[in-house]
Formats: C-alpha cells, structure tokens, sequence
C-alpha cells in the first residue's frame, strides 16, 4: 500500500515540477516561440526524464546495486564503441562504403559491429579459445573474475562450470554452435519459404490455395509445442546419433519458420505481380523464372532480408530454448541456451555475491545483446526500404 | 483597406539528404477581400507549399526560412499554435486535392462536417446539421437531405469534392485554399463542381488561393494568375491581361502547348487490310460484363484515340487486345489473322508485334533495373543480341527517345524524371520493334509542357517507322492533337466513331457533345457560357416533358 502512496507522490511532484518548470521558462525567455508553444504534455515528459536521471544518479550511489553499475556501464562502452565504429568507416574504406556510413544511425552502427564481432569470433573459435569445449580443466565452479581471494582463478578468467570446463572457452564455441546452427536453420526458411510464396503469388489459384492452406494448417499448431514433438520423434529414428539429431532439428525448425517466410514473401509477391513492369514481362513472354528472381525478387528484397534478421532471432531463441529443454544441440557441445539451464542455480546467489551469480547470465548476456545488435540493422534496413527520412 | 493575406519575401526549404534545399525563393503574393488568386505552375514548382504557407503551415521536414505571412493583420510566422489553432477551420480552409484519401473512411460526413464549427463554438450541433444541409443544396448535391449521413464510400468521387467545399465553408471562412480540388475528376465532373465552386465563394464573398495546373480551369476560376516556376514568381496578372498577352516566355510556352495540332492522315484504301480488327468483343470479370460487343479497326500507320469518362472500358479493351483478359466471345484479329484469346497462348512473334506504354511510368519500370537493362531485356529476348552489339542497339534505342545514352544508361527509374520515364517506357516498346503501340494514358500524369513534348516524339517515331497507335485518353486536347480516328466509349458499348474531322464538327451523339462541351476552354466566359447554353437546353427538354 505504502508503495502505491509512494508512487502517486511521486507522479504528482513530477507534474508540479513540469508546470513550475514551464512556467518558469516561459517566464525566464519572455514567451519565446519554443516555450509559448509546447504543450504540458512535453513539459511533463522533460520533467518525467529529469526525474529518471535523478532516480539513476541516486542508483548509482547506494553500494549495493552492482550490477545496475555494471548495465550502465555497459552501456557506456557499447555507445563509445559504436561511435568509434561508426566515426571508422565514415572515414575509411570505399566511398560508396562511407556514405552508408554517414546516414547511419548509431544503433544500426552498433548492430553491425555486433554482428562482425559475433561472426568474427564463431569463424575462429577455434584460435581464439584458450581451451577446447569439452575439455574437462580439473577445477570445478571457480567464481568468475579471476581473483583468488573471492574464489577465482586467472588462469579461467570467467571462471569454470560444475565438472571443471572453462566457461570463456564454452561461450565461444557457443557462438559457432548456436549462432552458425541458427545462420543455416534461417537460410533454409528462408530459401523453402520464400521460394513457394513467390511461386504463389505469381501462380495463384489453386496452387496458392493448395500451399496457403497447408502453410495454415502448420502455423495452427504453437510452433515450440510442435517442434518438441517432432524432435521427439526425430530422437528416436536419429537413434542416438548425435549429428544426425543436430540435421533433424535444423530441419525442423526451418520449415516451422518457412510458414511466417512463406507468408510474408507471398504477400509482399501479390503487391509487386500487379505493377505494370511485371504485366509487360508477361506479355513479352517471359518465363517463370525470369519472372520470380529478375522481376519480383530484387523489388521484395527489402522486406525479405529484414524478416531474415528478424527470423533468424527467432531461430535463434528457438535453439537455445530446445537446447534449455534437452532437446537440441546435445552436450558435450557448447550451446548458450545449455549453459543457461547448468549455471542456472548459480542466480540464487545474486544478492549476496554478485560475482558468482555472472556465470550464467553470461551466456544470457551473449544472446540478448546479438538479438538486440540484429534488431538495431533491421529497424534500420526497414527505414531504409519504406523510404522514409529523417 | 489592407489586404485579406499578405505574403512577402517568403522563403521555404525542405530537407532531403540531410541539407536544406530551397522550395520558394522568395516569393511575394497579395490577395484582396473577395478575391480568388489562381497559382498555377508544373509540378514541383512550390505551388502547395505556397498554399499551405498561407495558413502558416508547412509539412514534415519543410521549414520556412524567412519572410513574413499576414493574414488579416495577424503575423502567422509569429502566431502561438493557440492563435493558428482558432483561426484554422474558422478563419482559414482548406480543400484537399483528393477528398476520397482526406475524408476519414470510418465517420459519416456530417460527423466531419460538424466538427470544426462544434469546436469552434460558431454553431451547436443541431444548427451546423441544418446549415450543412443548406450547404449541400447550394453546391447542388443530390438528396442534400440525407447525403450527410453517408460514408465516404458510399458517395461519388465529385460529390466528395463538393461535400469536402462545403465541410470547408462550414464556418465561413474568409479564405479558402483550394488544392488542385478537380484534378482527379473525369471532365463532365469536373464542370459541376467547378460551377458548384465558383457559386458559393462569390455568394459568400470568400477570398480564394486557387491551385491548379490546368491553365483553361484557373482561367474560369480566378480573378488573378500568378505563375510559378521552381519557386520563384514568374509573373502576375489579371485573368484576361494574362490570357490575351503573357509577357514572359514561360508563360508563353505555357499557353502555346495547347496549339500542337497534327493534321489527319489521309484515309486509308479500301483494300487496305486493318494492323488491328478488334471484332464485336464482350467480355466480363466475373459476372460484371465490361465491354459490350465493341468493335473498331485500326489501319497501318494511324493513330485511333479511344476516348472516354473513367469506367467506361476503354483500358478493358486494351487488355482484351493484348491478351490479359480472354473475352467471352468476339474476335482480335492481327493483318487479317485472328490472335488466340489468352497471351499464354499466342507466338513469341505474335506477343512481339503489340507492345503497351502504360500510364503511370512510376509502376511501369521495375525500379530495381538499369535503364540499359530494362530497354536491353525486350532487344535480346526477341533478336538475341548480346555483348557489344546489344549495347549499341540499346544507345540507338535511347537516341531515338532523345535521351543521352552516355549520361541515362546506367541509371535507375528513380533516378529520372516523370518526361524521362516516359520516354523509356517508349524505348521499351520500341525494342521489340513492335507494328502496333497501344498508348494508356500516357500523357495524363504528365505536366503539359513535358506532355507535349511526348506527343511529338511519339508522332516522330509513327512518320519514322510507320507504327500504328492505339491511344486510349480522357483528354479530347490530347485526341484533337494527334488521332486520325476517334472511337468514343461509355459503359462498354462504342458510342460513336470516325475520322477525327468528322468527330469534331457537329452534328455529334449526345454523349460525344456531352464531352466535347465539357474540355474547359482558355476562355474566361466559357464556363459561364456553357452553363446558360445547358440551362436553356434542360429548360426545354421539361418544355418538352410537360407537352
């Protein structure tokens, strides 16, 4: 109760702080356009955002909120370091190159970036990590950090899980597992989906019914629930063999996904089947396939490529769920989302010491900010291909 | 007594590419009490935004960068949104070019009506109903009664218009802003609401900025023209010294397009076999029948204009001719040869010998191609050419267009202007090295000057290479330009036709009158004299009824 009077207060000293405020301003300009005309509404927000800045600064105080320390932090190095990359490319490489770059904002440059890394480091994984995945290092659950005295270890700077594997190792080879199963699983979608629905929307009739409908049939079943069935059933033909389980699962998930693909490709199709440019390559006499990848395709490209990013999220969080479940990428193989559920007790101890309960929000850590880094580029493709301007 | 708006040195810029590039360069414009002040110019000649500055707005991503707008003694640049806020809808109106895209689908129109004298306090609810409906009687609406309580859907295009006028006059306004508000209009709407229009601002006395790139529609409107190009003033004057004798060369040019006139080709033999026999075709989508036995010939090296309102199959039957829509029954024959119905069906040869131009070149080029590649494709899909020989065909293709092939072949669409377009969507047709161009619309989203300019290429190229037209329009300046022969439709039946000279002089059927009457002239009295000449005719057909 006492936290809902605290809250209303709190509201209400942040509306008098934007009346007083504006107020105040348009008092202090002698009524200039700016203040005359800008709302409450605006001055409430300015106010709300000052209230927040506040109620960070005072966070940051208080000696236990570490890893609100942390976030911020975080923050702060993921914005420099996409200033930096961004102010790179403006003045290096190609010139077709740098005018990208110019027009860029910054949480696409941070998206990109964000992917290179990822690729650069699932690529050569195998170089970088200083010890292999399963390998089994001796010392188990040392504490993250690397410093003795709090139960750590230099030689494991992120520390070691339950039977004594190097957790920086394991991350890294997680993002060749995770993120390189995830790049096939959305190719091949993206590959069934949008070839059929481009075929549909060219086609039509009874071949756009025949595929819309079983597309429906499939996108009626919850696709996590369907997924687990088939792979269970998937487990017991792979009849052990851990690779040919990995393939079933990749195939699975990629005509699950192909359904949304499918979807998307045939309806951007049916508005691009009706310009005049693709009735002329008709009446020349055009064949199909000159008609779906010279005609259609480059002109739904954009649309595609920003439903791949998103897709390939999807996938993404597809994978580290089933691996959660125990279904997917099967140990001893590093996978992010396997990590998660083995350090997953390690959270208890968040509140008390911070540095043990890091293990597994690492490999959460490594998920969210790829989700977030692919987002940041496809908002921005998508900008770009509505052909809207800021 | 100072003027109702007064606009001086305005200067507005809009942003792309991140810098600012001018709009308006200073511009200076004066309107009295009562006065309508016709803006034309080409398109992008700033004539919106000047419309929409003298309300004291601009859009998103424009911003106004110096001078000063007046409005009866109140500085809008200066205004609080408080201040804009009461004299918008009230003081000030505005009338889109699109009613049917500036309505909101989801109300009724009286709910629109009512809504600015409600929120302004000029009138209740009840009070703005009654007027709304006097409102719709003046602007001469049918069933003025009951109209209001329609959705947009569910009235005409020119209703729309009219009822949009009225949403405008609800307050009395003191100026209204008239967007280009009969462009979208087939002629013989556009008359009724130009004469609605005309009506109600001289009863009410209203001031009016009068938009439009139809010289021969300000001419009946306005009691001023100023003439814009690319932002700047190029001159002012009142209607008839501007229409008698325009002093600078632009407006000149302006006035002389309308003087292109082609003289008829001689008639063919008679044993002369048609390029074209398009013989009693009906066809239907669905159940809806479109066309109804229609049939005409088209000769070797003539042009045939097919003319007529929207709706009334003329774009139907050129789908029938190329084959997108088998008609139900009837028959298109090619030199004497019958085509088979559906474009799956007919040869390479067959496919190659028609070729279309479309109307809106924006959709007519995929946007993703190259010019080369575009004008390129047919070459090499019919002849086979590839390599250098197929480069050298396409560079002779874009000369003939009058296009630079050094500086436009690598080009995207996007890249070239509405003119521009158009001549590449030429070149295309012309790469299949086609017998017969089926021309739709092609001029009509085009300024008259660029306009013009197409019409002379194309009938260039028919004296060069002996193609025969088809050109299906809605615009008789167009068809008294160029056809040989005129095929007037309405409702899918062919109305009337026959050598273009024949057409144009009198006696005509009805509907052919109909039309002709309706192509507003460069006359300041014309209107005025068409609506008494139609007035004493509906006179008389009561006469007549009654007897």
């Amino acid at each position: 109760m006492s936290l809902w009077i605290w809250l209303l207060g709190a509201l209400a000293a942040i509306a008098a702080l934007a009346w007083i405020g504006l107020w105040a301003a348009r008092r202090l300009s002698g009524n200039a356009p700016r203040y005359r005309d800008m709302s409450y509404g605006v001055a409430f927000g300015y106010a709300l955002a000052l209230a927040a800045i506040a109620a960070g600064i005072w966070l940051w105080m208080k000696p236990g909120a570490v890893y609100f320390r942390w976030a911020v932090m975080g923050f702060a190095i993921c914005a420099v370091a996409a200033f930096l990359f961004r102010l790179a490319g403006r003045h290096l490489g190609p010139e077709r190159l740098k005018r990208q770059f110019r027009k860029m904002p910054l949480t696409a440059a941070f998206g990109i970036l964000v992917i290179l890394i990822y690729a650069f480091v699932a690529i050569f994984a195998g170089w970088i990590a200083p010890h292999g995945q399963e390998a089994v290092l001796g010392a188990a659950n040392v504490v993250p950090g690397g410093d003795p005295a709090m139960g750590g270890d230099p030689a494991f700077p992120l520390g070691t899980d339950r039977i004594g594997r190097d957790i920086l190792s394991r991350l890294i080879y997680g993002a060749q597992n995770t993120v390189g199963l995830a790049f096939a699983t959305t190719l091949l979608a993206f590959f069934l989906g949008g070839s059929l629905g481009l075929l549909a929307a060219v086609v039509g009739g009874w071949l756009d019914q025949v595929l819309s409908r079983g597309v429906d049939v499939l996108m009626a079943i919850p696709s996590l629930i369907f997924a687990l069935l088939l792979l269970t059933i998937a487990s017991v033909w792979a009849d052990g063999a851990r690779g040919l389980l990995t393939f079933y699962m990749v195939l699975i998930i990629a005509v699950i996904d192909s359904t949304r693909v499918f979807r998307l490709a045939r309806s951007v199709g049916i508005g691009i089947v009706v310009m005049d440019y693709v009735e002329a390559a008709k009446l020349r006499g055009e064949g199909m396939g000159h008609l779906v990848f010279r005609e259609i395709l480059p002109n739904a490209m954009a649309p595609l490529l920003a439903e791949f990013g998103l897709r390939f999220c999807f996938v993404f969080l597809t994978i580290a769920s089933l691996s959660f479940l125990g279904v997917g990428i099967q140990p001893p193989l590093a996978d992010w989302g396997t990590m998660v559920r083995d350090l997953a007790q390690f959270i208890n101890f968040a509140a008390f010491a911070p540095m043990v309960a890091l293990a597994p929000l690492l490999p959460a850590l490594a998920i969210a900010i790829l989700t977030v880094g692919v987002n940041f580029v496809v908002d921005w493709m998508l900008h770009r291909a509505s052909g809207l301007k800021s | 007594m100072t003027p109702l708006l007064e606009i001086r040195d305005l200067r507005i810029e809009g942003r792309s590419d991140e810098e600012w590039h001018p709009i308006i360069n200073g511009v200076d414009l004066t309107l009295g009490r009562g006065e309508v002040l016709g803006l034309i110019g080409e398109s992008g000649a700033g004539k919106s935004t000047l419309g929409l500055a003298a309300m004291g707005y601009v859009r998103d991503g424009v911003r106004i960068s110096g001078g000063s707008v007046m409005f009866d003694g109140i500085d809008l640049m200066n205004a609080s949104t408080e201040e804009k806020r009461s004299l918008l809808g009230r003081r000030i109106a505005y009338v889109a070019q699109s009613a049917a895209a500036s309505f909101n689908p989801a109300h009724k129109l009286i709910d629109q009506h009512v809504e600015a004298p409600v929120r302004h306090g000029v009138q209740d609810r009840g009070e703005s109903i009654e007027d709304a409906i006097e409102l719709y009687a003046k602007l001469r609406l049918p069933n003025p009664e009951e109209i209001g309580f329609r959705y947009p859907h569910q009235v005409s295009g020119g209703q729309l218009q009219r009822a949009m006028t009225a949403m405008a006059m609800s307050c009395r306004p003191d100026l209204i802003i008239f967007d280009e508000p009969t462009t979208a209009l087939d002629v013989t709407t556009q008359i009724e609401v130009l004469a609605a229009i005309r009506d109600i601002v001289d009863q009410f006395g209203t001031s009016a900025i009068y938009i439009t790139h139809d010289l021969a529609v300000v001419a009946q409107m306005a009691d001023r023209i100023k003439v814009l190009l690319r932002g700047d003033e190029v001159e002012t004057a009142p209607t008839r010294e501007m229409l008698d004798a325009p002093r600078e060369d632009y407006t000149k040019s302006l006035w002389a397009v309308r003087g292109y006139h082609r003289p008829e080709k001689p008639k063919p033999g008679p044993e002369s076999v048609p390029i074209l026999a398009v013989e009693g075709v009906t066809a239907a989508y669905g159940e809806q029948v479109v066309l109804n036995e229609v049939s005409f010939d088209i000769h070797p090296g003539r042009t045939v204009a097919v003319v007529g309102e929207s709706g009334s199959g003329k774009s139907t039957t050129a789908r029938v001719i190329t084959g997108l829509l088998p008609p139900r029954s009837g028959v298109v024959r090619f030199e004497g040869e019958a085509l088979p119905p559906s474009y799956r069906q007919r040869s390479k040869d067959q496919l190659r010998q028609i070729q279309m131009i479309y109307q809106m070149a924006d959709t007519a080029l995929n946007p993703r191609q190259s010019i080369a590649q575009i004008v390129g494709r047919p070459v090499r899909f019919y002849s086979g050419l590839k390599g250098r020989r197929l480069a050298a065909r396409v560079d002779e293709l874009l000369e003939q267009i009058e296009l630079d092939p050094a500086i436009y072949r690598d080009r995207l669409p996007g890249e070239l202007s509405g003119g521009q377009k158009q001549r590449v969507g030429i070149a295309r047709a012309l790469a299949a090295e086609p017998r017969l161009i089926i021309c739709d619309e092609v001029t009509s989203a085009l300024d008259q000057l660029v306009a013009e300019g197409i019409l002379k290429l194309l009938a260039r190229l028919q004296d060069e290479l002996g193609l025969s037209y088809m050109f299906i329009t809605h615009d008789l300046a167009t068809v008294k330009a160029i056809a040989d022969e005129v095929v007037v439709m309405k409702e899918g039946r062919v109305i009337e036709q026959g050598p273009k000279t024949e057409m144009f002089t009198p006696p005509h059927h009805p509907y052919t009158d109909l039309l002709l009457s309706s192509v507003p002239e460069m006359d300041p009295d014309w209107l005025d004299r068409l609506l008494a000449e139609r007035r004493v005719e509906a006179l008389g057909e009561a006469a007549t009824d009654k007897m």
